[in-house]
C-alpha cells in the first residue's frame, strides 16, 4: 500500500498565482499577437498583487515545510517573494513604457516576466536540491528569451551566450546536486543538513557538492569568475528587461544559496567559508577596477553588478542570523537602485536603439534635471555613500563578515569600495559639470520619473531609518528546521 | 504634552522645510507660517511645563524616545529627548523669546526679496537649538550645536551681496569651528572613557557623580569648555560675535544675544557634574567667565556703532554666566541666562527699530535726540538698559548682582571685586548707549519713523520680561526658578564670609549709579562736542577699546605670518606625497582596467574557460580540504 503524497497547493499560492498569471498572458497573446500592450500590463500587475498577497497570507503559517518538504514555508519565503514581485512591478511597467514608446508590441514579454518571477519565487521556497534545480532553469530559460525579445543583433547575440553558458553553469549545478545525494543519500536541504551533522553523511564528498552548487549558482549571480557573460548581456538586454534581471536574479539566487549554503551545509560552514571569501573578494575586485574602464553606462553598472555580488557574498561567511539580515537589506537595497538606475538609463538611452555611452549623459543635469537627480541617488546608494541604503547595507553586511572574523574580507571590501566611489561619482560628476553635446533624445513623459521616484524614495528613507525595515528582515533570517 | 516634545522640533522644522522650498510663492506670508510654528512649539513647551508641575520634583526628569534609528540585536540607536527642569526652561526661552523675536522679523524684513529663505533659515536654526538643548545625549546635542553654527553662518551673511556681511559669516563659523573640533575631540575622550554619549552615563544620575579620573574629567570638561569658549564668543575666541553684527538685526536678537551664544553655558550647566570632579576645570570657567565680563565691558565703551556696542555687551553678560557656573552657582548662571534673553533681544531689536527707521544708521554720534522721533524706541530701549544695568527691582540686579553677592559670600573676594567693577562698567556702557542715541539733539538729516505697531508689540512682551522677570520668577537663589531648577542643579547656599547680604546689595546698587554716572558726565548732551568726532584712528585709550584691545589685529598678523606659511609647506606636502599617492593608485586601477578586454574577448570559449578554470580551482579547494 503506498501512501498518496499529500498535496498542500495553498503552500506554492505565490508560486501558482505567478504561472498561472504567466499561462495566461502566453495564451492570450498568442491570440492578440499584435493586441493593444495596456490590458497585458495591468494583468500582469494584478497577478503580481495577487501573488503579494498570497505571500502575505503566509507570514503566520506554523508549518515549516509542505509539499512532502519540497518548498518551505517560512518568513524568508515571503519577504523575498513580495521584494520579486516589487521588482516585477517596476520591470513589467518599464518594459511596458520602452515596448509602447516605439510601438514594437511584444506581448510575451508579459508572460515570460511572469514565468521568470515564477521561477524565482518557487527558487526562495526551494527546500529540496531538485526543485532550486528546476526553480533556477525555469527562471533562466525565460531570461534567455527576454534578453532577445527584441530580435536586434546586439541582444540576440548576449541571449545565445547567456544561453551556452547557462546551459554549462546548469550541469554544475546538477553535478553538485548529484554529488550532495552521493553524500548523504538525499537532496532535501532539511534531510542534508541532519545527514551533515550526524553520522550518515560523507563529509568530503559533501564539500565537492556544495561547492559545485556554488558555481552553478554564482554564475546566476555574475561572482567572479564566472561573471563574464555578465556585460554582454546586461549591456545588450533591453533595459527593462536588464533592470528586471539584476535585481529579481539576486535576490532569489542570493536566498536560495542562504539555503544552501546556511542550512544544508551549514555543518561545513568552516570548510567553506574561505572559499566563499574569495570568491567575495575576487567579485569585489575585479568587479570594480573593471568598472572603472567601461565608457559605456550599461556596461558600467553591469560591472558594478558583480562587485555588488561579492559584498552581498561577504556577508556569507558568518552563518548567522545578523548575516542573513544583512544579505537581505543588501539585497532589497541594492534591487531600488539597481532597477531606478538601469531605468533612468532606458530613458535617456532614446528608445530600443539603446545609446547608453558616456557622451549621452554629458551635461545631462541642465537639460533633464529630474533624470540626473534621480540617477544621482541609485549611484550613490551603489556607490554607499549616506545617506541612502547602499551606506547601511554596506554597514550590514562588513559588521557580518567582521563578526565572524573575516576582517581582510572587509578591508578588501572598503578598498572596493572606494574604487568604486570612482566610476560612480566620474557619471554624476560628467552629468552635473560639463557641457551637454549633441540632440537631446532624452524621453520627455512625465509618469516614468514619478514611478522611478519609488525607488529613490525608497532608497533615501532606507538610508535614513533602516529601523522600518530590519527588525522584520531579522525576523526572516530565523530560519527553523 | 511631555510625551509630544518632539514636536517642539518637528515643526519648525517641517515650516523650515516649507518656507525654504516654496518660499518664493509664499511671498510675505512666509514670516507669519514661521512665527506660527514658534508659536505652537512654544505651547507643546508649555504645555510639557505644566504637565512638569503635576509631578513631584524627583519624577520631573523624564527620557521620550522619539524614533528608534536602528535596532541591532540588543544595542539601540534611538532619538531620545530629555525632559527636565533645565532643558524646558532652555526650551521656553528659546521659542518663546523665539516666538516674539519671529513676530518682529515680520515687520523687519517686509523690504526684503528673499522671506521664504530668510523664515526658513530662521525656522533651521530654533530646530537645532531646540535639539541641542533637549538633546538626551551629547551626540544629539552635538548635532543641534553644529547645526545652530551652521544656520548663524547662513543668517549672517544672509545679505550676501554685502562683503563685510559675507566676510563675517565666514569668520564667525571659522572662529566657532576651532571650538567645535575641542568639543568634538572631547566627545571623543568621553567615548573611549565611558563608551556612551548618554546624559545618564556620562554625568550619572541620582545625584551620584561618574566613576572617572580627575585627570580624564579635566581633559574632558577643558575640551567641552573649548567648545563653550567658541559658541558663547568668550576669551580668546570672540572675535567672531561684533562683526556678526552685519546680520540682519533679528537675527543677532536671537542668535547673537537671545540663544546660541547661551548654548556654551548651556552646556557647561548640563555637564557639571563633570566639571565638578576636575579641581581645574570650574576655575578655569569662573577665571574665563571673569575675563570675559570685564573685556567686553570695557571693549564695548569703545563702539560706536550701537550694535556692535551690543555684541560686546552681550560677550560680557556671558562672561558673568560662566562666572557663575565656574563659582557652582548653576541655577543662578541660568536665571541670568533667562533674564538677559529678554532684555539683549529687546536691546538688539529696538535698536533694529533705529536701523530700520534711520536707514540702517547704527554710529551713535550720527544719532542723538531719538526720544522725540521714537518716543516708543527710546522707552523700550530704555527698559532694556534699566534691566541689564542691575537697578533694582528689575531683572538684572536679581541675577547679575547675585552672582556678586554669592561669591562674595563664598569667599570668593577675587571675583566680587573684579565683577563688581565689570558690573559696574556694564551700567556705565549701557548708559552711554542710552544717552549719546536717545536724548540731546538730532544729529541725524531727515526725520526718523517709528517702528510699526507690528513691530511694537513683541518688544513691549519682551520689556515687560525684562523688567520684571526677577520679581515674577524670583531669579533669586531661593526663588521660583532657581528651585525649579534644583532637581537637576542642586541648591545653591549661601556661604556666610564677607559682608552681609544686605551690604552688598546696597554697595551693588551704588557700583551701578557710579556707572550711569560716569557715562552721565562723559556723555551728556552738554558735552557732545568732545566725543563727537570721526577721527582716522581713534587717539591712546579709546582706540584700544574701539579695537577690542587689538587681539583681532594679532590674530590677523599671527594668521599672515605663521599660518600661510604653515599652510604652504602643508599644500606642498599635499600635492606632491597625498595627491600623487591618490593619483597613483587611480592610474594603477585604469591600467590594470585597460588590460581586461584582453580576456574579456566577447568569445564565449573565452568566457567557458575562465568558468571551467573558477570551478576547477575551487574542486583544488576541496581536493586540499579532504
Amino acid at each position: 500500500m503506498i501512501d498518496a503524497p499529500r498535496v498542500e497547493l495553498w503552500a506554492i499560492l505565490p508560486v501558482l498565482m505567478l504561472f498561472g498569471g504567466g499561462l495566461i498572458a502566453l495564451l492570450a497573446s498568442g491570440f492578440a499577437r499584435r493586441a493593444a500592450q495596456a490590458p497585458f500590463a495591468l494583468f500582469t500587475l494584478a497577478a503580481l498583487a495577487a501573488a503579494a498577497a498570497s505571500a502575505l497570507w503566509l507570514w503566520n503559517r506554523e508549518t515549516t515545510t509542505a509539499l512532502e518538504g519540497m518548498v518551505s514555508i517560512d518568513r524568508l519565503a515571503v519577504v523575498a517573494t513580495l521584494a520579486l514581485c516589487g521588482i516585477g512591478a517596476f520591470g513589467a511597467y518599464l518594459g511596458f513604457h520602452y515596448f509602447e514608446r516605439d510601438d514594437f508590441r511584444r506581448n510575451e514579454f508579459y508572460a515570460l516576466l511572469l514565468f521568470a518571477l515564477g521561477g524565482m519565487a518557487l527558487l526562495v521556497a526551494a527546500a529540496d536540491l531538485i526543485v532550486v534545480f528546476l526553480a533556477v532553469e525555469v527562471l533562466s530559460l525565460a531570461l534567455y528569451v527576454m534578453t532577445a525579445l527584441t530580435f536586434r543583433r546586439g541582444p540576440t547575440e548576449a541571449a545565445m551566450k547567456y544561453f551556452l553558458l547557462g546551459a554549462f553553469a546548469s550541469a554544475f549545478l546538477l553535478y553538485g546536486v548529484a554529488m550532495s545525494y552521493g553524500a548523504s543519500a538525499t537532496t532535501s536541504v532539511q534531510g542534508l543538513a541532519r545527514a551533515l551533522t550526524g553520522v550518515g553523511g560523507s563529509q568530503p564528498l559533501a564539500l565537492v557538492g556544495a561547492l559545485l552548487l556554488v558555481v552553478g549558482l554564482g554564475f546566476k549571480v555574475s561572482l567572479v569568475p564566472f561573471h563574464m557573460w555578465t556585460p554582454d548581456v546586461y549591456q545588450g538586454a533591453p533595459s527593462p528587461v536588464t533592470a528586471f534581471m539584476s535585481a529579481a536574479t539576486k535576490v532569489a539566487v542570493f536566498v536560495a544559496m542562504v539555503r544552501v549554503l546556511d542550512v544544508a551545509f551549514g555543518s561545513l560552514a568552516w570548510d567553506l567559508a574561505p572559499a566563499i571569501a574569495v570568491l567575495s573578494a575576487g567579485s569585489m575586485i575585479l568587479g570594480s577596477v573593471l568598472a572603472i574602464a567601461q565608457r559605456d553606462v550599461k556596461r558600467m553598472l553591469a560591472y558594478s553588478s558583480v562587485a555588488q555580488a561579492g559584498f552581498i557574498l561577504s556577508s556569507f561567511v558568518s552563518p548567522e542570523r545578523e548575516g542573513i539580515a544583512a544579505a537581505l537589506f543588501y539585497l532589497i537595497s541594492y534591487s531600488a537602485a539597481v532597477v531606478g538606475a538601469f531605468g533612468v538609463v532606458m530613458l535617456i538611452s532614446g528608445g530600443i536603439r539603446e545609446q547608453t555611452g558616456f557622451e549621452r549623459f554629458r551635461g545631462l543635469g541642465r537639460r533633464q534635471p529630474v533624470l540626473a537627480a534621480l540617477l544621482s541617488v541609485f549611484l550613490l546608494s551603489l556607490a554607499g555613500i549616506p545617506p541612502t541604503a547602499g551606506f547601511v547595507a554596506k554597514v550590514l553586511v562588513f559588521g557580518a563578515a567582521t563578526s565572524a572574523g573575516y576582517w581582510p574580507l572587509v578591508l578588501i571590501g572598503a578598498l572596493a569600495s572606494v574604487a568604486g566611489a570612482f566610476f560612480y561619482l566620474r557619471v554624476i560628476a560628467l552629468m552635473a559639470m560639463q557641457e551637454p553635446r549633441g540632440v537631446d533624445i532624452a524621453d520627455p513623459s512625465p509618469l516614468p520619473r514619478l514611478v522611478l521616484a519609488v525607488p529613490a524614495v525608497t532608497v533615501v528613507v532606507l538610508g535614513i531609518v533602516p529601523g522600518v525595515i530590519v527588525p522584520l528582515l531579522q525576523e526572516a533570517g530565523v530560519l527553523t528546521w | 504634552m511631555i510625551d509630544l516634545i518632539g514636536l517642539t522640533i518637528a515643526v519648525p522644522l517641517v515650516a523650515s522645510g516649507v518656507n525654504l522650498l516654496i518660499g518664493k510663492r509664499l511671498g510675505r506670508r512666509s514670516g507669519w507660517i514661521a512665527t506660527a510654528a514658534m508659536a505652537v512649539s512654544f505651547i507643546v513647551a508649555l504645555g510639557a511645563l505644566l504637565q512638569m508641575f503635576s509631578l513631584p520634583a524627583e519624577e520631573r526628569t523624564q527620557v521620550v524616545t522619539v524614533a528608534e534609528w536602528i535596532r541591532a540585536g540588543a544595542a539601540a540607536v534611538s532619538l531620545d529627548l530629555r525632559v527636565d527642569p533645565l532643558s524646558i526652561t532652555m526650551a521656553l526661552v528659546v521659542t518663546g523669546v523665539g516666538s516674539l523675536i519671529h513676530l518682529y522679523a515680520i515687520g523687519y524684513m517686509d523690504h526684503d526679496e528673499r522671506p521664504g529663505r530668510f523664515f526658513g533659515y530662521m525656522n533651521l536654526f530654533c530646530a537645532f537649538m531646540l535639539a541641542l538643548v533637549l538633546a538626551n545625549d551629547f551626540l544629539l546635542l552635538y548635532l543641534g550645536w553644529e547645526g545652530v553654527g551652521l544656520c548663524s553662518y547662513l543668517l549672517i551673511g544672509f545679505w550676501s551681496d554685502r562683503p563685510d556681511a559675507a566676510r563675517a559669516a565666514k569668520k564667525a563659523f571659522i572662529t566657532t569651528r576651532i571650538g567645535d573640533v575641542l568639543l568634538m575631540l572631547g566627545l571623543f575622550v568621553m567615548w573611549v572613557h565611558f563608551g556612551s554619549f548618554d546624559f545618564d552615563v556620562v554625568l550619572g544620575h541620582e545625584g551620584s557623580l561618574p566613576e572617572i579620573a580627575a585627570g580624564t574629567a579635566t581633559a574632558i570638561s577643558l575640551l567641552l569648555l573649548g567648545g563653550a569658549v567658541g559658541k558663547s564668543a568668550q576669551l580668546p575666541l570672540h572675535v567672531w560675535l561684533p562683526d556678526a553684527m552685519a546680520g540682519p538685526t533679528p537675527v543677532s536678537a536671537l542668535i547673537h544675544a537671545a540663544t546660541m551664544v547661551t548654548a556654551g553655558v548651556y552646556l557647561v550647566v548640563r555637564a557639571h557634574a563633570l566639571f565638578e570632579i576636575s579641581d581645574v576645570a570650574l576655575a578655569v570657567v569662573a577665571v574665563v567667565g571673569l575675563a570675559g565680563a570685564l573685556y567686553g565691558g570695557f571693549s564695548s565703551l569703545g563702539q560706536y556703532d550701537m550694535k556692535r556696542a551690543l555684541a560686546y555687551s552681550t560677550m560680557s553678560q556671558l562672561g558673568f554666566m560662566f562666572l557663575a557656573a565656574g563659582l557652582g552657582f548653576y541655577p543662578t548662571a541660568i536665571a541670568l541666562l533667562v533674564a538677559h534673553a529678554f532684555y539683549k533681544a529687546l536691546l538688539f531689536l529696538t535698536s533694529g527699530n533705529v536701523m530700520h527707521g534711520l536707514h540702517d544708521e547704527v554710529d551713535v554720534r550720527r544719532l542723538g535726540g531719538l526720544r522725540h522721533d521714537m518716543p516708543w524706541t527710546a522707552a523700550l530701549f530704555g527698559a532694556g538698559a534699566l534691566a541689564l544695568s542691575g537697578l533694582p527691582p528689575f531683572s538684572g540686579f536679581f541675577t547679575k548682582d547675585v552672582i556678586l553677592d554669592l561669591a562674595s559670600r563664598d569667599g570668593a573676594t577675587w571675583a566680587f571685586v573684579l565683577g563688581s567693577l565689570g558690573a559696574m562698567v556694564s551700567a556705565w556702557y549701557i548708559a552711554r548707549l542710552y544717552f549719546t542715541a536717545f536724548i540731546g539733539e538730532r544729529r541725524y538729516e531727515g526725520s526718523a519713523h517709528e517702528a510699526s505697531a507690528l513691530m511694537r508689540t513683541p518688544l513691549v512682551v519682551l520689556a515687560v520680561g525684562a523688567l520684571f522677570a526677577g520679581i515674577g520668577l524670583e531669579l533669586t537663589p531661593e526663588g521660583t526658578l532657581p528651585m525649579f531648577l534644583e532637581p537637576v542643579l542642586g541648591h545653591v547656599v549661601e556661604g556666610d564670609a564677607g559682608p552681609s547680604t544686605q551690604v552688598l546689595m546696597v554697595l551693588a546698587v551704588v557700583v551701578t549709579l557710579i556707572g550711569i554716572g560716569i557715562a552721565w558726565r562723559l556723555y551728556r548732551p552738554a558735552n557732545q562736542e568732545r566725543w563727537v568726532s570721526f577721527p582716522e584712528r581713534e587717539p591712546g585709550m579709546a582706540g584700544v577699546l574701539a579695537h577690542g584691545f587689538y587681539i583681532d589685529g594679532l590674530y590677523a598678523w599671527i594668521v599672515a605670518n605663521v599660518g600661510l606659511r604653515g599652510a604652504a609647506a602643508l599644500a606642498w606636502f599635499d600635492r606632491t606625497v597625498v595627491d600623487g599617492a591618490v593619483n597613483g593608485v587611480g592610474t594603477l586601477a585604469t591600467r590594470a582596467s585597460g588590460l581586461a578586454p584582453i580576456w574579456q574577448s566577447g568569445k564565449v570559449r573565452r568566457y567557458a574557460l575562465s568558468f571551467m578554470a573558477g570551478g576547477v580551482a575551487l574542486l583544488l579547494y576541496a581536493a586540499v580540504k579532504i
